[in-house]
């Protein structure tokens, strides 16, 4: 049985016990402990169900790399699934659940699976489920979704708060074993900002669990004065709990900090993004060791060596009673020194070397173990946990030579560096034949803004397996990133560090050498996803050659893991079922992040109403306190129309209408955009930028005008007023401002620099109302100020003055067919202003209108809207507005598009009228339906609807559309599509529905 | 080859599996082809399966520089739909969800797709309009779609929050034959079946020139050696330009990397695909539980298989106000591809300057969900040097100003 | 995550800040141009893997447009030049050379 021993224990406080429930059954940790410690602590190794066939999952590292222990975590708001019990800190009141199987973990019947795993090899799938066609979405498909998954959907909102952070740095160091900390020392000393994260909530790395001699004191002591001394830097920023997630071009990195995973619910935000711009990254990120592929490698109680000698050496925590050490290398044997110096039996080490090795193996041997040279295991005894291994000669075939009891069998195949944040941009690998590893090709690093390399790697993620040169080569690396940033240089002495000799390890890829199918298809490469030996061998003998393929095939590696363990194993074993190298069949890509991250923690605050924050007009309070019905515009909201109580929408806008035509409607228009243009060559520049000629507008005059872009498609169109002779302003379509603004920038700044013009956004200093309707004049006049009257002011004119005391600009201008002023005031005087025109405007009908109401006035006059008439494929010439397209200039922006084939085309789809016979409303979006089909069977179209209405005005619905020729086919009666009923006949007309003769707003 | 069927597999379970065949063969190039298709990716290889399949033009070799399905075809998010406004989209792309209906049966070889239904949210009035618009030209097109209530979107998507702070849902276009595939398992399916044909699958071979004669094409230099050719198609995605370039013409194509996303796997919580166009963000749940997350492209020019993560916030924070849950999972993994976008957003199946030289690109950030119907066209056009399903995809229409554009409606990404 | 120094702040921007324009000293056709330079102007893109030279406006910051010549493949950016100029200047092209001897790009060498 697995469980806590009586003394020790490097990171845990045994003086704070902690309750904590698994499965609902309460269990006792300590502080300090990982969650997996603490279940194993309470022999509880069986920890979940693997992904495909269910089988019987227990813990089998200590760290990011472990593929097993997944755990539904917490409740509600802060749930999570899928949480690895090897990175999770216990805390009073955690909730954890195992994930994957029905009814129970002890017993799944999706383990099924397990019993027919002969039937459903890598890439079963592909072959079968074929027929019938239905049944894979029907029948084939949910079972197969149902029994994948791994841990539950979320269902509740997120309770948790996250944030991001910036941060910026010469060095940045990825990692805090005692490569990194001496490579944060060593670049330090030159007075360069350097950040350091460590991704646990500890220093140190393996160092101090390995047993390492650092000048001369323990490796432990060393890692504390270090981390004091580093602490005390005012140049040195040191994290931990905050892992290296991502490298990202021209020095980004991504530093993910769990603040508060392990103490929910006490106000700090849970997760950090730190998004950090550096010069240099060093990755001393270790290396993770590999397990061995033997039958039955993946039944509970099979660990890797190292995360046995962590558990024991870490938490106090005896994974098992007896355990069985199998390895290819000199490291898993201080695991056999550990547990035995720990009071636990190891009845054997297995060493696949038939010298065996070094120091580490005599000392074994010297307290007594019993060592097997050449000798590996055939097959693991045991179903839901260890209960033996069989022996058998690693040279042979599996014939079993022993059969030895244990319930812990902690293997070691080798280590392999992490090289995921150096591959992260590009950095390269080679295979390091004599450690049998990919390392980071120095000669091909990521590439920088400047084309060297701006990543290094120290230490053991260098392949660096021993202690002293790790720290010789992190003392290297943090000098020479430190010079690369800046180009200081200040050396210190490198720490010494001494650990026991090692022989070289010999590659064992799989054991025993001859396995037979039988023992291939039960040895374990990817544990979660459950992928074999024999699934890799299948994909090559189908011609899945490539790594990739491989990969895809089947899935070795793309479980939540991303094939920490998994990968090199199956690359070994692919490469030898091709008869290749292993450099030659090469690696799948590392992507980011190193290990999953919070979906939230991108998000950070931008959460709710920080999303997209919501641009207001000054009235923007008021509309919200009179019932205003909100739309989205642009970053902006309108009122789509005012709701009075027991009112729907619907009667809202046809109020608003006829109030508007028969007396008097405010509309907020601060959102239409507003751009001053000044200098002497503005009058020239205009010209270009619209279709009008704009140079000759008289000044006090307003003229409508039309915006293209240089493809010919109509883009915007608004007001411009002739301000003083250098100066122009520009109305555009809400939302449009920034838009135009830019696009006047980027030609005055990249086509025509030499002219002398000064354009600027004046949208958000002004407010704007226009104020409708017949009686919009008197509530002018009552207000006071400026002469508004219509000689004073005629249609088409502005003004500036005062009225009732704020000083504006007047526009005489419509977009409604009434009498209509747009009055523009300082922003800040905005809601002042609004709100006289509603006291003042009380005797004479005032309401506010919304823009549906908008939108029905200007359609009912056939005005056009962006938007509607435009999808950007219209050119004006297609909506009856060649009169605003200049015939005197020889050049603006469209033009020469305009004159291409397609455009300058009489047989073009153009602007109408249309009303239904019947008086209906036509549909949204309704095509004219042409007689006959195209070559691809589609029903020919004639023509479409841009706009359609209920006029309160008419009584009856109105249009406006795109006909082909329609112009020329005035009267003529069209089908038009209506969905899930027959087509609606309408007839062709005149798209000014209201005051054709234009007489109201020259009133 | 063996057909596929579960009795094979049960069969083979009875003997280690070792009946097995490859997949598709490993052919010595030879020194001259009928057709060479560049670009061994989904479009290319549906394309030379139709030549076989519908032409009876076997002599053909797909060239492939690095690992088949290797591009776009096997980075995508495998949403397949084609409720595409204008009419020569939505024929090519119903073409092609058609033919996914039944690939599987017709490759022997299961593609897995799942016609789980596409919903295109509309957040704001202009999106209403659009989608509305979009539904009628769909009613004429052949293409079964509908605009759907929120109500009806919370019910078909629980997960979903409807009434978001910031964009409401306001309702969706629904194509309920949309759905998805596993993107992979087409590019396998269509090799495996060229193969059967006898078509040579040249992977790891890089065109390097290509040569001409009299302006006709004869032929091209690779890694392994020259190969002549009578006809050559060009299906390269985000390389197009640089192949273009090496038979001497330019195109009106950027690439640009786009990015995906996948969470870890949960149990199923989402049984269909939805776009959120206004927020530039995509989601569906694959078969292995991951929530397969899509967003939108580098505004800049590149050929790394990368993106800025800049975009990958933006779009999860969308994703996060649409669908409250997200927020609790984790990112596993993210990735990019070089899409290839046109002046118009809409792809190319073309002659070209070149004679007897075919391109089909462009198809920018939606290619996937077109590869039956791409190949199906592409192939017609090189067999007969015509054909109504890439009509209106020509290079000249950029020259006449006659644009196939798809974002009119309400900004749609593919 | 591009980062680039705008030559009008002088400030080293983040991608973030900033605007892509596309490609950079493409020569504008207006009326009485041939259809097949319009064609050229509006859609030809030489969109290399490689050396590019392209337009950037430093949306966040001055609002200028400057341009910058970087390696498409590799990220690699050579330098950045204001907008207002037919041709790169001499410098950049020497830091080009400097780093990819026979470079060249439509008329620029």
């Amino acid at each position: 049985m697995s469980t806590r021993l009586a003394n020790h224990g490097r990171l845990i406080n045994r003086s704070k016990a902690i309750k904590f429930t698994f499965n609902g059954k309460v269990m006792t940790g300590f502080e300090g402990d990982s969650l997996a410690a603490s279940l194993l602590a309470n022999d509880q190794m069986l920890m979940g169900r693997s992904f495909k066939y269910h089988r019987p999952r227990g813990v089998v590292a200590s760290g990011g790399e472990e593929p097993n222990a997944l755990m539904n975590l917490g409740a509600e708001g802060h749930f999570e699934p899928n949480a690895r019990a090897t990175t999770t800190e216990t805390f009073g009141g955690l909730t954890a659940t195992s994930q994957n199987h029905f009814p129970s973990l002890e017993f799944d019947v999706g383990a099924i699976n397990s019993k027919l795993a002969r039937f459903l090899p890598a890439g079963f799938y592909y072959k079968m489920f074929i027929h019938p066609r239905s049944f894979w979405k029907h029948v084939y498909e949910p079972i197969i979704r149902k029994s994948a998954g791994l841990g539950k959907a979320p269902k509740a909102r997120d309770s948790d708060k996250y944030e991001h952070y910036y941060h910026f740095c010469e060095v940045m160091i990825v990692g805090g074993g005692i490569a990194g900390l001496q490579a944060a020392k060593s670049a330090a000393a030159t007075g360069v900002r350097v950040l350091l994260v460590e991704q646990t909530a500890h220093w140190g790395g393996r160092a101090p669990v390995d047993g390492a001699t650092i000048d001369g004191i323990s490796a432990e002591d060393w890692v504390h004065e270090t981390v004091v001394a580093l602490s005390a830097c005012e140049n040195v920023v040191i994290r931990h709990r905050t892992q290296g997630a991502g490298v990202y071009d021209h020095g980004y990195a991504l530093a993910y900090e769990r603040i508060a995973d392990h103490t929910p619910g006490d106000g700090r935000p849970r997760h950090r993004l730190w998004r950090v711009r550096c010069k240099q990254i060093i990755t001393a990120t270790g290396a993770i060791e590999r397990p061995l592929s033997f039958a039955g490698n993946d039944i509970p109680g099979v660990m890797l060596a190292s995360a046995v000698r962590d558990y024991v050496v870490n938490y106090a925590v005896s994974p098992g009673d007896r355990t069985v050490v199998v390895t290819n290398n000199d490291d898993a044997y201080r695991t056999a020194l550990r547990l035995k110096k720990a009071g636990l039996d190891v009845p054997v080490i297995l060493d696949a070397r038939a010298e065996g090795g070094g120091v580490l193996m005599a000392e074994a041997i010297a307290v007594g173990i019993r060592v097997e040279l050449g000798r590996g295991i055939a097959k693991v005894i045991g179903s839901k946990r260890v209960t033996g291994v069989q022996i058998c000669a690693q040279a042979g075939e599996g014939a079993v030579l022993e059969e030895i009891g244990c319930d812990v069998v902690a293997m070691s195949g080798g280590w392999s560096p992490v090289v995921h944040l150096w591959s992260h941009c590009g950095g390269k690998l080679f295979w390091d034949v004599d450690q049998a590893m990919f390392r980071p090709d120095p000669d091909k690093p990521p590439l920088g803004i400047d084309g060297a390399g701006f990543v290094r790697v120290a230490g053991l993620a260098n392949g660096h397996l021993r202690s002293a040169s790790c720290m010789v080569d992190a003392a290297i690396q943090g000098t020479a990133a430190a010079y690369n940033a800046t180009g200081k240089v200040k050396k210190i002495k490198t720490a010494e560090a001494e650990d026991a000799e090692e022989v070289p390890l010999s590659p064992v890829w799989l054991m025993p050498q001859g396995a037979s199918y039988k023992l291939r298809s039960k040895a374990w490469l990817d544990f979660q996803n459950d992928v074999k030996v024999s699934d890799v061998q299948l994909a090559a003998q189908e011609g899945f050659e490539s790594v990739e393929h491989a990969k895809r095939y089947t899935t070795l590696g793309m479980a939540t893991d991303q094939g920490k363990l998994s990968n090199i194993n199956g690359l070994a074993v692919l490469s030898k079922a091709l008869n290749a190298d292993i450099p030659d069949v090469g690696t799948t890509t590392f992507r980011p992040p190193y290990t999953p991250i919070s979906m939230a923690s991108l998000a950070g605050e931008a959460r709710g109403e920080l999303f997209q924050p919501i641009r207001k007009t000054a009235m923007h309070e008021w509309h919200d306190d009179h019932g205003a019905d909100w739309e989205p515009v642009g970053g902006w909201r309108r009122p789509y129309a005012y709701l009075q109580s027991g009112e729907t929408t619907d009667q809202a806008v046809w109020r608003e209408v006829i109030n508007t035509r028969e007396k008097l409607g405010l509309l907020d228009a601060s959102t239409l955009g507003k751009i001053v243009v000044k200098g002497p060559d503005a009058g020239k520049f205009l010209d270009m930028m619209y279709t009008n000629m704009m140079s000759n507008l008289k000044l006090g005059r307003c003229r409508y005008g039309l915006m293209c872009s240089e493809n010919g498609f109509l883009s915007d169109d608004g007001v411009v007023a002739r301000i003083d002779d250098q100066t122009w302003l520009c109305h555009t379509t809400s939302g449009g401002a920034d838009r135009i603004h830019a696009h006047m920038e980027e030609w005055l700044q990249t086509e025509w620099w030499d002219w002398q013009v000064w354009v600027v956004n004046i949208t958000e200093e002004l407010a704007q109302v226009a104020v409708v309707g017949p009686n919009s004049r008197k509530v002018l006049e009552k207000l006071g100020g400026m002469q508004v009257s219509a000689d004073a002011l005629p249609f088409m004119a502005w003004a500036d003055g005062e009225i009732g005391g704020i000083t504006c600009r007047a526009y005489r201008i419509s977009f409604s067919g009434e009498l209509s002023y747009e009055i523009a005031v300082p922003a800040s005087r905005g809601l002042e202003f609004w709100e006289m025109l509603v006291e003042a405007g009380a005797e004479f009908g005032v309401m506010p209108y919304g823009t549906e109401c908008l939108h029905i006035m200007r359609a009912e006059k056939g005005f056009i809207m962006i938007g509607d008439e435009t999808d950007g494929t219209v050119i004006p010439q297609d909506l009856g507005l060649g009169w605003a397209i200049s015939k005197k200039k020889e050049d603006f922006l469209g033009k020469r598009a305009q004159q291409r084939p397609f455009m300058d085309n009489p047989n073009r789809w153009q602007l109408v009228g249309l009303e239904t016979l019947d008086g209906s409303v036509l549909e949204d979006g309704s095509y004219a339906i042409a007689k006959g089909q195209n070559a691809n069977g589609q029903t020919n179209t004639e023509g479409r609807v841009t706009s359609t209405y209920h006029s309160p005005t008419l009584g009856k619905g109105i249009a406006m559309g795109l006909v082909h020729n329609g112009p020329d086919r005035m009267g003529e009666v069209l089908s038009f599509t209506k969905i899930g009923a027959p087509p609606v006949k309408a007839k062709i007309v005149s798209p000014v529905f209201y005051d054709p003769e234009g007489e109201k707003p020259n009133a | 080859m063996k057909r596929n069927s579960v009795f094979a597999v049960a069969r083979e379970a009875m003997r280690q599996h070792s009946g097995w065949r490859r997949t598709w063969a490993n052919p010595e190039p030879k020194k001259s082809y009928d057709v060479i298709i560049i670009g061994a990716g989904g479009h290319g290889l549906a394309t030379a399966y139709y030549l076989g399949k519908n032409f009876g033009i076997t002599n053909v070799a797909v060239i492939e520089k690095g690992w088949l399905g290797g591009g776009n075809t096997g980075r995508n998010t495998t949403i397949i739909r084609s409720n595409y406004l204008q009419d020569p989209s939505a024929a090519i792309y119903e073409k092609a969800r058609s033919l996914y209906e039944t690939l599987s049966q017709d490759l022997n070889y299961n593609v897995m797709f799942s016609p789980r239904g596409v919903m295109m949210l509309a957040q704001t009035q202009h999106e209403i309009r659009g989608y509305q618009r979009t539904s009628h030209a769909n009613s004429l097109q052949g293409v079964k779609t509908e605009f759907i209530s929120p109500a009806r979107v919370k019910e078909l998507c629980p997960i979903m929050n409807i009434d978001g702070p910031r964009y409401p849902v306001l309702g969706a276009h629904w194509q309920p034959r949309g759905g998805s595939a596993r993107h992979d398992a087409v590019a396998w399916g269509y090799a495996r079946a060229c193969s059967d044909m006898g078509m040579h699958i040249l992977q790891k071979t890089e065109v390097t020139g290509i040569n001409q004669q009299g302006g006709n094409v004869t032929g091209v230099d690779t890694s392994r050696g020259h190969i002549s050719c009578k006809k050559l198609g060009m299906v390269v995605a985000g390389h197009a330009s640089v192949v273009a370039d090496m038979a001497g013409f330019q195109l009106p194509i950027e690439s640009v990397p786009l990015q995906a996303l996948v969470s870890e796997p949960i149990k199923p919580c989402m049984d269909v695909v939805v776009m959120a166009n206004t927020v530039h963000g995509y989601m569906s749940q694959s078969d292995k539980g991951e929530m397969v997350i899509g967003g939108g492209t580098d505004a800049y020019n590149a050929y790394t298989q990368r993106g800025s993560f800049h975009h990958l916030e933006e779009t999860v924070r969308a994703l996060i106000e649409t669908f409250p849950m997200v927020s609790r999972l984790k990112m596993l993994r993210h990735w990019g591809g070089i899409v290839d976008v046109t002046g118009d957003r809409s792809p190319i199946l073309s002659k070209t300057p070149l004679g007897n030289t075919f391109i089909n690109c462009g198809w920018g950030t939606g290619g996937f969900k077109a590869i039956p119907g791409s190949g199906w066209g592409f192939a017609e056009l090189m067999a007969k040097g015509e054909s109504p399903l890439t009509a209106d995809f020509g290079l000249d229409r950029f020259r006449a100003g006659r644009f196939i554009d798809e974002s009119v409606a309400a900004g749609v990404a593919h | 995550m591009l980062i680039l120094n705008c030559p009008y702040c002088g400030r080293d921007k983040d991608e973030t800040e900033l605007a892509a324009g596309g490609e950079a000293h493409l020569t504008r056709f207006g009326p009485g141009s041939s259809d097949q330079d319009f064609e050229g102007y509006l859609f030809g893109r030489a969109n290399p893997k490689g050396l590019h030279f392209e337009r950037w406006r430093c949306a966040a910051g001055c609002g200028k447009w400057f341009h910058a010549a970087r390696c498409t493949a590799t990220l690699e950016v050579f330098g950045t030049y204001k907008a207002q100029t037919l041709e790169p200047p001499r410098v950049i092209k020497d830091a080009i050379t400097a780093k990819r001897p026979g470079w060249s790009w439509r008329n620029f060498s």
